[in-house]
């Protein structure tokens, strides 16, 4: 199912939660909404869910296949939501919380109770969880739970998924699993899903189409590979991995960045050049581009990367990440001057991307 | 030896007081409790045999002690249902919404509390009594309320307010409006998330409050000793059957009805410990 949301906004007091969002959401793809804390990326799912009402506004409006539903409450949407702590029915035992949406179907919808137990057996089945239909809540693992709350979701079997933060509560290892167990399930059951988190690494490995959130507006929406890439804006390449910042400014038609004095950042001419860590080369002589003297600071070989940390002629901290073998033929040395040169770089001017020229 | 006991097993730092301060608190917590709660209690029960057991019964199914018993178990019986709908209600509204207000309510839930019963049972004189504000207009429609029945039931619902609430408000904001929310988005009712979420998770609670409620609703004295007018037979319920009889010097009969109230307390702890341990294994 697709779903359409068009100029949502809301506000809770004088906050702006979200500003007339507009976005659309392929059917059965599994999008992510990314963001930091307080970019309005929860409030968007529980309006889409109904748990939240959108500030009332003549052209807002949400569609599911095209049929509005934007007056519907949350319990005639049809939509399976897993919250971020879980919500189980505490006094319920497991195969009671999976069954708990077939058995408030009105009398004429709700099938017969083996119906139900067969159903809730094969719900148990899809999340790998079988034996444990009698155990209560407080009884299963973190991550146990939250795959009982997602078969509770998909017991009615929801037009659309929404999932909040859904793995924000589980530790390193069992996240990475269920990460990897999600985006296998979504492949199996096609379920138009989009699911909240602020981790970048999550939306990168599971997501169809990431929707990069900031300060209740949207930033940037594209795959993974998009966003990555070809980051909109200056926030989203911040965002989405490590970076490096220069500060410069610019002056006539270029921006500059060899100022021998660092410049702050409030200034309407500043200019900001911002590099990842794996998109620099250190090389002993400057060469023909722009190149930039530093010094290297610190060099931390464990890992499967090589993370160089060098020390810029402002005493500012600059992260290059090499490949093991790369960082064998350079052989940098402590407390050596080299030149870094950006392979790919970006530069911002009040927020806007420079195409120009620019110096380092 | 004991003290190695008592140090090897509490594993809070700092909380390793001597013996001779852990003995003295001891004491000090026993024999107030000895003092204030069950030396009274056995008094009552040895003053209400002590003419035997045949006096004791005499006393208690006399004509106008039944009839305070009845009017007792009557009052509660209201009483005890209205506060639970309104106790229900309030505490509902107040832990799962947020509103502006809310504190005020809360604070006024807190009133019959803080204000004696006596003034609680002053104001519905001054509302409902002959020179009252509502007074003519009630004696013009024949409707009596103060020295009666009614007023009596009003005294006890106003005294008894809080407890379901109290009970419960602070249980159900700490369990928040995620489980609801999850009934909610798979499909069920208003009526259905409450009967088959929020009720199952409050249970224990609300019990709780019941037996607090109801024993307040039966013991009460002070309001209902305002409003009620001392008719005998009519208007007197158990614990002012018991001051009536004590005032007329009649001891035996005053300490009979005085152990049936007892009993009524001792039988609200039993069903109060039950739940409070099956709230604690469930």
């Amino acid at each position: 199912m697709s779903i359409i949301l068009r100029n949502i906004s809301k506000t809770f007091g004088d906050f702006h939660a979200l500003k007339d969002i507009n976005i659309e959401f392929q059917s059965g793809e599994l999008t992510a909404l990314l963001g930091p804390s307080g970019s309005g990326k929860t409030t968007l799912l529980r309006i889409v869910a109904g748990l939240e009402e959108a500030d009332r506004n003549v052209n807002a409006d949400i569609l599911f296949d095209n049929r509005t539903v934007t007056s519907s409450p949350v319990n005639r949407r049809q939509v399976g939501f897993v919250f971020q702590h879980y919500a189980l029915f505490r006094h319920m035992t497991v195969f009671e919380n999976i069954a708990f949406g077939l058995r408030v179907k009105p009398r004429d919808q709700r099938p017969s109770k083996q119906d139900i137990k067969d159903k809730v057996n094969e719900l148990l089945r899809l999340v790998q969880m079988e034996t444990m239909a009698g155990r209560y809540p407080s009884q299963l693992s973190g991550g146990q739970r939250q795959r009982i709350a997602l078969a509770r979701a998909l017991a009615i079997e929801p037009k659309v998924l929404l999932l909040d933060e859904p793995f924000g509560a589980l530790d390193a290892q069992v996240r990475a699993e269920l990460r990897r167990w999600l985006r296998k399930l979504h492949d199996t059951l096609h379920v138009t899903s989009i699911f909240v988190t602020h981790d970048q690494e999550e939306a990168l490995e599971v997501a169809d189409r990431i929707v990069v959130m900031n300060r209740g507006s949207i930033e940037q929406i594209g795959t993974p590979n998009e966003v990555f890439h070809r980051p909109a804006t200056e926030f989203v390449m911040q965002f989405l991995g490590d970076v490096n910042v220069f500060h410069g400014r610019i002056e006539s038609d270029s921006a500059i960045f060899n100022e021998t004095v660092p410049l702050t950042e409030n200034r309407e001419n500043a200019a900001r050049l911002l590099v990842r860590p794996h998109d620099l080369t250190i090389q002993s002589t400057p060469g023909d581009g722009p190149a930039l003297p530093a010094k290297v600071y610190r060099v931390l070989t464990a890992g499967p990367i090589v993370k160089v940390e060098l020390i810029d002629r402002h005493n500012r901290l600059i992260q290059v990440h090499l490949s093991h073998d790369s960082y064998n033929q350079t052989m940098v040395k402590l407390h050596e001057e080299v030149y870094l040169v950006p392979r790919e770089s970006r530069v911002y001017a009040n927020n806007d991307a420079w195409t120009g020229a620019y110096v380092i | 030896m004991f003290i190695n006991i008592l140090k090897s097993t509490d594993k809070r730092p700092g909380l390793n007081p001597p013996l001779i301060v852990n003995m003295a608190i001891t004491v000090i917590a026993l024999g107030f409790l000895f003092l204030f709660v069950i030396m009274p209690l056995i008094i009552v029960l040895k003053e209400a045999f002590s003419a035997g057991l045949s006096l004791w019964w005499a006393s208690i199914t006399e004509k106008d002690a039944l009839a305070a018993l009845r009017l007792t178990l009557l009052v509660a019986v209201i009483a005890v249902p209205v506060n639970l709908v309104f106790g229900l209600a309030a505490s509902w509204a107040l832990a799962k919404f947020r509103f502006k207000g809310k504190s005020l309510i809360i604070t006024l839930i807190d009133l019959p509390f803080a204000v004696s019963p006596v003034v609680s049972g002053l104001i519905y004189v001054l509302l409902f009594g002959l020179h009252g504000w509502l007074g003519p207009w009630l004696a013009e429609h024949d409707i009596q309320i103060i020295f009666a029945v009614p007023g009596i039931v009003l005294a006890t619902v106003f005294v008894t307010f809080p407890f379901v609430a109290r009970e419960l408000i602070p249980l159900m904001s700490e369990q928040g409006t995620d489980e609801e929310q999850a009934a909610l988005s798979l499909g069920a009712s208003g009526w259905q998330t409450f009967r088959r979420v929020t009720l199952p998770n409050i249970k224990w609670g609300l019990m709780y409050g019941i037996i607090l409620c109801n024993a307040r609703a039966m013991g009460e004295f002070g309001a209902v000793s305002v409003v009620s007018g001392h008719i005998r037979g009519e208007t007197n319920t158990l614990p002012l059957q018991v001051e009536v009889l004590y005032n007329e010097y009649n001891f035996v009969a005053a300490f009979a009805v005085a152990s049936l109230l007892a009993g009524l307390a001792l039988v609200t702890l039993v069903l109060k410990s039950i739940v409070e341990w099956k709230s604690k294994h469930d």
